[in-house]
């Protein structure tokens, strides 16, 4: 691209937040009662980490980054931004990377009970969703773990973190994914648009210290496995 | 940032020659259109544009609101609607706005390929031919200056075989103007898209002046720098002058400062809104301002 320094991530934007915001909306009205789906498969997740069953967790994983491919991205977004045909490509990318590791490899040890990866699974299942409703907006268009891919990408740092060594190649994308959502909403001067980035640069911090210091204990961790 | 020696006669010349032909129009005050260069086919001095504005995807409420737009445009005496595949769903929600809007008999039909490779240009443009539902597009432009010594060619042909009315290339943000230059002095183009505005005036120096020796039209995109011209004047006081013009608000003002320029065929502001719609078209009528009153807009601005 030339001139390239004469650009802004504004130039890049493609919609309005009103018509980004309305997406999630109808979106939910759409895939309505998924959202109870959704919601078993978080308690199923819940229930497999406490039996350290990483198969299960990574199967469950895998299902819903397909999903967000499919439903969310290419059915949903791509009517309003051409770059989502490559986000649907990269969340089918990241399904296979967590059902390789998980299910076919079984590497995923998820007994670390890392304080910092619960911390990221309970906000992006509880917190996340409310985050509409704290900005005013309305509730309709809040996004739920398992069908929305902002609280996908943290809820699957934060059970990536519980692994006893990280597993980098399952973590890239969702890292990505939070970075490329933070620039979206931070374009779109959204109030919510640090919180990806933000924990994304908690898990790769966290990941990176666990990778570099393997012998020492992280100190948020308490090893009962 | 730069100032075009514009002399009083041919601020004078343009006005004039912008008030022989007013368009059909059902608004108060029939809108002023400009002639096209090459071919001396009138114009309306007002496009609309849809980047952004348009994209709302599968929304019905955004469908309709920007329905709303268009058949507010054509009905205060709009022609040209300018568009890209590069903005989303945009093609396809005019396509369905001007079915929708039932008044949409006499639009000039401009879009956009933007695509490397020329082989891949004629795929592109028959995809947005569909989403228009028009039978051809008046206008084609290569987008942002994309693989133009490809797709010039196609289009020069489609012209020649009568499937297309107008050839032109775009840029904006003033980039890549020594590119634009050469184009526009080696190929036989009858259209170029540029920005220009109150803050903006890259153009003034060689491209607008060239536009007019080579007689190329000149469309004006982010007429309001993006809406930040907007923003930027939200608070400040309307000066008074602009009741000598006829405008009501900011947004007019800025619209006949770029009008007022002689080699202007026509801004092309996008807007979601109807009010706005009929605000920007109500700019071209009227009287427009000479190369004093032009100074005293950039004043009032902060741009000057
Ligand atoms: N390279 C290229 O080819 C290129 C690049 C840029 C743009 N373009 C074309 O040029 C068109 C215009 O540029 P743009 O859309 O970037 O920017 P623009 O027209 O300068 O600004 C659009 C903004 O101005 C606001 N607005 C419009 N009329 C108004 C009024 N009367 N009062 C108050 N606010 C008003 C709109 O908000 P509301 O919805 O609230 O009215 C909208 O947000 C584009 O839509 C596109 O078709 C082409």
């Amino acid at each position: 691209m030339s001139e390239w320094w004469t650009y802004s991530l504004s130039d890049f934007l493609l919609f309005s937040p009103r018509t980004y915001h309305r997406l999630f909306e109808l979106y939910n009205e759409a895939v309505w009662p998924a959202h109870i789906a959704a919601a078993a498969l978080a308690i199923a997740i819940m229930v497999s980490i406490r039996r350290n069953d990483g198969r299960t967790v990574a199967a469950i994983l895998a299902i819903v980054w397909l999903w967000n491919a499919w439903a969310f991205h290419l059915d949903r977004y791509a009517t309003i931004n051409w770059a989502a045909v490559y986000f649907a490509a990269a969340f089918v990318l990241q399904a296979l990377l967590l059902l390789w590791t998980g299910v076919v490899r079984d590497a995923l040890d998820l007994s670390s009970r890392s304080r910092t990866g619960i911390t990221l699974f309970a906000f992006a299942l509880v917190i996340q969703p409310a985050i509409a409703l704290l900005v005013g907006r309305p509730w309709t268009q809040s996004e739920i773990f398992g069908l929305a891919p902002d609280p996908t990408a943290i809820a699957t740092l934060g059970i990536l973190l519980l692994a006893r060594r990280p597993q980098w190649h399952a973590l890239a994308i969702p890292l990505l994914w939070c970075i490329v959502t933070g620039l979206t909403l931070w374009t779109m001067e959204d109030p919510g648009a640090l919180l990806s980035p933000m924990a994304a640069a908690l898990a790769f911090a966290l990941a990176a210290w666990k990778t570099l210091a393997p012998s020492r204990k992280p100190r948020d961790e308490s090893h009962r496995g | 940032m730069t100032h075009a020696p514009l002399t009083r006669r041919a601020m004078l010349v343009a006005s004039a020659a912008a008030a022989t032909l007013p368009a059909l129009s059902t608004a108060q005050q029939a809108i002023l259109t400009r002639a096209i260069p090459k071919s001396g086919e009138a114009l309306p001095l007002i496009g609309l544009g849809s980047w952004i504005t348009f994209n709302v995807g599968n929304d019905p409420a955004g469908r309709n609101a920007s329905t709303a737009v268009m058949r507010a445009f054509f009905a205060a005496g709009g022609r040209l609607i300018d568009s890209s595949p590069m903005y989303g769903s945009s093609q396809e929600v005019i396509g369905e706005g001007i079915k929708k809007a039932g008044n949409a008999s006499r639009l000039f039909a401009a879009t956009k390929v933007w695509i490397s490779g020329g082989s891949n240009g004629p795929a592109q443009i028959e995809e947005s031919r569909r989403f228009w539902g028009v039978p051809k597009f008046d206008l084609l432009q290569v987008h942002n200056l994309l693989s133009w010594e490809e797709h010039l060619p196609t289009l020069f042909a489609m012209k020649a075989a009568g499937t297309l009315r107008y050839v032109g290339v775009t840029t904006s943000h003033g980039r890549r103007h020594d590119e634009l230059e050469r184009i526009m002095k080696t190929q036989p183009i009858d259209f170029i898209q540029i920005t220009y505005n109150v803050a903006s005036r890259e153009a003034e120096s060689r491209i607008l002046p060239l536009a007019r020796e080579r007689k190329i039209a000149v469309i004006v995109n982010r007429p309001f720098e993006g809406g930040d011209l907007i923003e930027a004047t939200r608070v400040k006081p309307l000066p008074a002058f602009a009741a000598e013009l006829g405008c009501k608000s900011w947004a007019q003002l800025m619209l006949k400062f770029i009008i007022a320029h002689p080699a202007v065929t026509c801004p092309i502001p996008a807007t979601t809104s109807v009010a706005h719609v009929q605000e920007n078209l109500a700019a071209a009528s009227g009287s427009f301002p000479d190369q004093a009153m032009r100074a005293r807009i950039l004043a009032a601005v902060g741009t000057a």
